[in-house]
C-alpha cells in the first residue's frame, strides 16, 4: 500500500478509561485490503472465545477500504462483532456515509473495546476521539437523537452521525444502528451492543484527500467504471422504483413469503410494490456518498392529529424490498400506508425492521394456535394484517415489557424455544429469514452463509436463473461458496454489492493497484478464501456446527418455485459447504 | 466566460460526485479540494442544498483579503494565488453563501473555479457550465 495512505491507522478507543491511540498496520491492511478482511482479522484479535455478547470485552469493529473515497459505488463501512443475536459472529455492513467520512477522517479501521460508565457519543474526526455526555440524550428515539448531535456538532455535509435507539439501550438482541437516518447496520444486533457499552452515537467527520499510485490511470479508471456501472440495467431499476421493485415478480413466482410463509403470494401484493409505492407516495430519492445509482427511496406519509382538524404532520420514511416484505406481506399487511406507519416505529425504536416483522409474524401465529395467550401479550390480539396492534407490540418488544415480550426482544428462536412452535419460527443460524422462498438456493444461502443473510452468497438469484434440473446440491454448494469468497474481497474494498456485475475480480484487481496493492486475480480469490475460512473458524470456536443447523419446517412444508423442498437436498448441500470449508483449511 | 450553474438543487440525491470530481482535478482522491459542497438542510428527510461559488461580479471574498490574494476572474468569481495568500479565514467569512472551503492540510481556502468538471458527472442535472455572465 502507499507510504503515505490515512488506511493504515487503526483507531483504538476504550470506553472505560476514556483514551484513545493510533497504531499504523500497514501489514494488517497489505494482507487483508480492508474491510471484511481487516475487521475479521480485528475481531480474532480483540474477541476473547467463551464471553457472553454484552461483556465489556466484546468489541466493536469498524472498517473500510481503499476503494471508499476513491471510486464511485465503494460506499460501504464493515462493523464486526459478536452478535448479540446469535451470540456466535457479528457482521453487518451499512451504507450513507459513514465509510466516506471515516476514511476521510484519516482512518482504516475503529476498535471499540470496554464498557463506559455513564451514556457517551463519540466524535471522531482528523485529530481522534472526543467523548461527549450522552446521559441527555438516553431513551430518546433514533430520530431525535439525530437531531440533537446534528446541531450540536460541526461538519454538516462532511459527517456521518450513526446512532440508537430505545431497543439498542434496553437490549434488544435484534436492535440497530441507524446512520443518516436512512441506512442502517442493520443486522445481528450491533445496537444491543451499543447500548451495553453505553455508547449512544457516534460522528465521523473526515474531508481529507487520498493518495493514488498515478493520477492519469486513476482518472480514466475512474470514468471507465463510471460509464460501465452507469449501462448497467440493474443500476436504473433500482434507480427508477429501488429494491421494492423486486415485490412483483418474486409474488408472480409464488416466492414472496406471505402470513409467516404459510403461503408464497400475496393477494394484495400490487399495494405494496414498488410501483404502488412510487406512484403514490414517494417524495425523494437519496443516494449513498459516491453513488451514481441513488437507490434510496423516500415516501411521504401525512398523518392527520387526531385532536385537532387539519393538522398533519409529514414523515418521510426509507422503504426497500426486505422492510416491505417483512412487515407487508410476512405479517399480512396489505397497505402501502399501514407499513410505513410499522417502519417509522421500527426506524425510531431502533429495531431491525427484517427481523422484527418476521418476530411479529411468529408471534401472530403463536397467538393463533394458542401457544401464548393475552396473559402474555398483554391484553393485545395480534393478527395478521392489524398494524394498529403491531405498533403496540412493537413498543413492547423495544421496552421489553412483561417476560414474554423480553423473549420476543431475542427473536423467533429463543421465543420459540420458550413458547414452542420451533416448525414456524422462521430463523437460520438465529437470524430471521429474508423475504426469499425462491428455492433451495436461497435457503442453502440463509444456512450457510457465514451472516445468515441472503447476501452472503445470492442464493434466491441462482433459483431464478438455473431450473430445477440443472440444480444438485453439489453444483448449488459450490456455486454459493465460489459466490460468498468473491463477497468477502467486494466487501473489503468496500463496495456495494449492488456494483457486482461491475467490479468482478479483474476490475476490483485494478481498483486496488491504484492504492498501491498488488493482488492479481487468483490472489483475491486465494484471500477471499483464507476471509471467509477465518470467519467461520470465529463460528467454530464458538460452538458452531455446519450440519446440526435447524432447518425450520415450514419451508420444507410451504411450495417454492422449486417445488417442495426437501430436507435432505438441503443437509446434502451444508456437508458439502462444510467440506468446502474446511478443505485447505 | 463560463460560470457553474446550480439549476435545480431539488433534483439533487447527495451522491457527492461533483465533490469527487472537483478533488479528482488534482488526481487524487477524497474531497479535500472539492469547491462545491452538498449538505442536508437540516436531516437528509428535509433535501439537500449545493453550496459552490455563484462568480459574484464584485466578489466580497476578495474584497476582504488583506495581501491581493484573490484576484477577479473575468466573467466574474476570483482565482486564488496561493503563494500571496495567507490562510487568515477572512474571504471565507466574508462570502454570504458560505461557498468558500477550508483545506485543512495546507491551511488555504478552497474556491471554485468555474471550470465544469463537476458539472460532467452530476448524474441528475443538478450543474451545468453556463456561458456568459452569472450575474449579467
Amino acid at each position: 500500500m502507499l507510504k503515505d495512505d490515512p488506511l493504515k491507522r487503526v483507531l483504538y478507543v476504550d470506553l472505560a478509561t476514556k483514551k484513545f491511540w493510533v497504531e499504523e498496520r500497514p501489514e494488517l491492511f497489505e494482507e487483508n485490503i480492508g474491510g471484511t478482511g481487516v475487521a475479521s482479522k480485528l475481531l480474532e484479535e480483540e474477541c476473547p472465545v467463551g464471553i457472553d455478547p454484552r461483556d465489556p470485552k466484546n468489541p466493536i469493529i469498524l472498517a473500510v477500504g481503499p476503494a471508499n473515497g476513491l471510486f464511485p459505488i465503494a460506499s460501504k463501512t464493515v462493523a464486526m462483532f459478536q452478535s448479540p443475536h446469535t451470540g456466535n459472529l457479528g457482521e453487518s455492513h451499512a451504507g450513507g456515509r459513514s465509510a466516506t467520512c471515516l476514511r476521510l477522517a484519516g482512518y482504516g479501521a475503529v476498535v471499540i473495546r470496554g464498557q463506559s460508565d455513564i451514556p457517551v457519543y463519540l466524535v471522531i474526526d482528523r485529530s481522534g476521539v472526543k467523548f461527549r455526555d450522552a446521559r441527555a440524550l438516553w431513551g430518546l428515539s433514533v430520530s431525535a437523537t439525530g437531531r440533537a448531535i446534528r446541531e450540536k456538532e460541526t461538519g454538516s455535509g462532511l459527517r456521518s452521525i450513526l446512532r440508537i435507539g430505545p431497543a439498542g439501550e434496553t437490549g434488544v438482541t435484534y436492535s440497530c444502528v441507524v446512520t443518516e437516518t436512512y441506512r442502517h447496520f442493520g443486522r445481528l444486533g450491533l445496537g444491543a451492543l451499543f447500548g451495553a457499552k453505553k455508547l449512544k452515537a457516534m460522528c465521523l467527520v473526515g474531508r481529507r484527500s487520498l493518495p493514488v499510485t498515478d493520477r492519469k490511470l486513476y482518472r480514466e479508471l475512474y470514468d471507465e467504471l463510471l460509464k460501465r456501472l452507469r449501462e448497467t440495467p440493474a443500476l436504473k431499476k433500482y434507480h427508477d422504483l429501488g429494491t421494492a421493485v423486486n415485490v412483483i415478480p418474486l409474488n408472480e413466482r409464488g416466492a414472496l413469503p406471505t402470513r409467516n410463509l404459510r403461503q408464497t403470494r400475496f393477494e394484495m401484493a400490487k399495494k405494496i410494490s414498488g410501483e404502488y409505492f412510487a406512484e403514490h407516495l414517494l417524495s425523494r430519492r437519496l443516494a449513498c456518498s459516491h453513488c451514481p445509482m441513488a437507490c434510496i427511496h423516500l415516501a411521504a406519509l401525512r398523518t392527520p392529529y387526531e385532536d385537532e382538524p387539519y393538522f398533519y404532520k409529514t414523515t418521510f420514511i426509507s422503504y426497500d424490498y426486505e422492510p416491505i416484505y417483512a412487515n407487508g406481506s410476512m405479517i399480512g399487511v396489505g397497505s402501502a400506508e399501514g407499513i410505513l406507519k410499522l417502519l417509522d416505529t421500527i426506524d425510531n425504536l431502533g429495531l431491525d425492521a427484517m427481523s422484527s416483522g418476521v418476530v411479529l409474524a411468529w408471534a401472530t401465529e403463536a397467538f393463533e394456535q394458542g401457544l401464548v395467550g393475552e396473559e402474555e401479550t398483554l391484553g393485545l390480539r395480534p393478527r395478521f394484517g392489524d398494524v394498529e396492534t403491531y405498533l403496540q407490540m412493537l413498543h413492547h418488544i423495544a421496552y421489553q415489557s412483561n417476560e414474554f415480550y423480553a423473549a420476543l426482544a431475542r427473536g423467533v428462536a429463543y421465543a420459540s424455544s420458550r413458547y414452542g412452535g420451533e416448525d414456524f419460527a422462521l430463523a437460520f443460524g438465529g437470524n430471521e429469514m429474508p423475504g426469499y422462498h425462491t428455492g433451495y438456493g436461497a435457503h442453502l444461502t440463509h444456512l450457510t452463509g457465514s451472516r445468515h443473510s441472503h447476501l452472503d452468497s445470492g442464493g434466491y438469484s441462482y433459483d431464478q436463473k438455473l431450473s430445477p434440473e440443472e440444480i444438485t446440491p453439489e453444483k448449488l454448494a459450490h456455486i454459493l461458496f465460489d459466490e460468498e469468497v468473491y463477497r468477502q474481497i467486494l466487501s473489503s474494498g468496500v463496495c456495494c454489492f449492488f456494483g457486482r456485475s461491475v467490479y468482478n475480480y479483474e476490475t476490483l484487481s485494478r481498483i486496488f493497484k491504484v492504492s498501491g496493492f498488488d493482488f492479481e486475480v487468483e490472489d483475491l480469490k486465494a484471500l477471499g478464501r483464507k476471509i471467509l475460512r477465518r470467519k467461520y473458524a470465529f463460528k467454530k470456536a464458538r460452538g458452531f456446527e455446519l450440519t446440526k443447523l435447524k432447518i425450520p419446517r415450514r419451508i420444507l412444508e410451504t411450495v417454492s418455485p422449486h417445488g417442495k423442498l426437501e430436507e435432505e437436498f438441503l443437509r446434502q448441500g451444508l456437508a458439502i459447504y462444510k467440506s468446502l470449508l474446511e478443505s485447505g483449511a | 466566460m463560463a460560470h457553474l450553474k446550480v439549476v435545480d438543487p431539488d433534483r439533487c440525491v447527495g451522491c457527492q460526485l461533483c465533490m469527487f470530481a472537483c478533488q479528482r482535478r488534482t488526481g487524487e482522491g477524497g474531497i479535500a479540494e472539492a469547491a462545491i459542497h452538498v449538505r442536508s438542510r437540516g436531516g437528509i428527510s428535509r433535501g439537500l442544498t449545493v453550496v459552490v461559488c455563484r462568480a459574484c461580479e464584485e466578489p466580497p471574498c476578495a474584497a476582504v483579503c488583506p495581501n491581493g490574494a484573490l484576484i477577479k476572474r473575468k466573467g466574474g468569481g476570483v482565482v486564488l494565488a496561493p503563494k500571496k495568500c495567507l490562510g487568515c479565514g477572512l474571504c471565507r467569512e466574508a462570502c454570504t453563501l458560505q461557498a468558500i472551503f477550508w483545506n485543512e492540510a495546507t491551511g488555504k481556502p478552497v474556491i471554485c473555479m468555474h471550470c465544469g468538471y463537476c458539472a460532467q458527472y452530476c448524474p441528475h442535472h443538478v450543474l451545468v457550465l453556463e456561458e456568459g455572465h452569472a450575474q449579467g
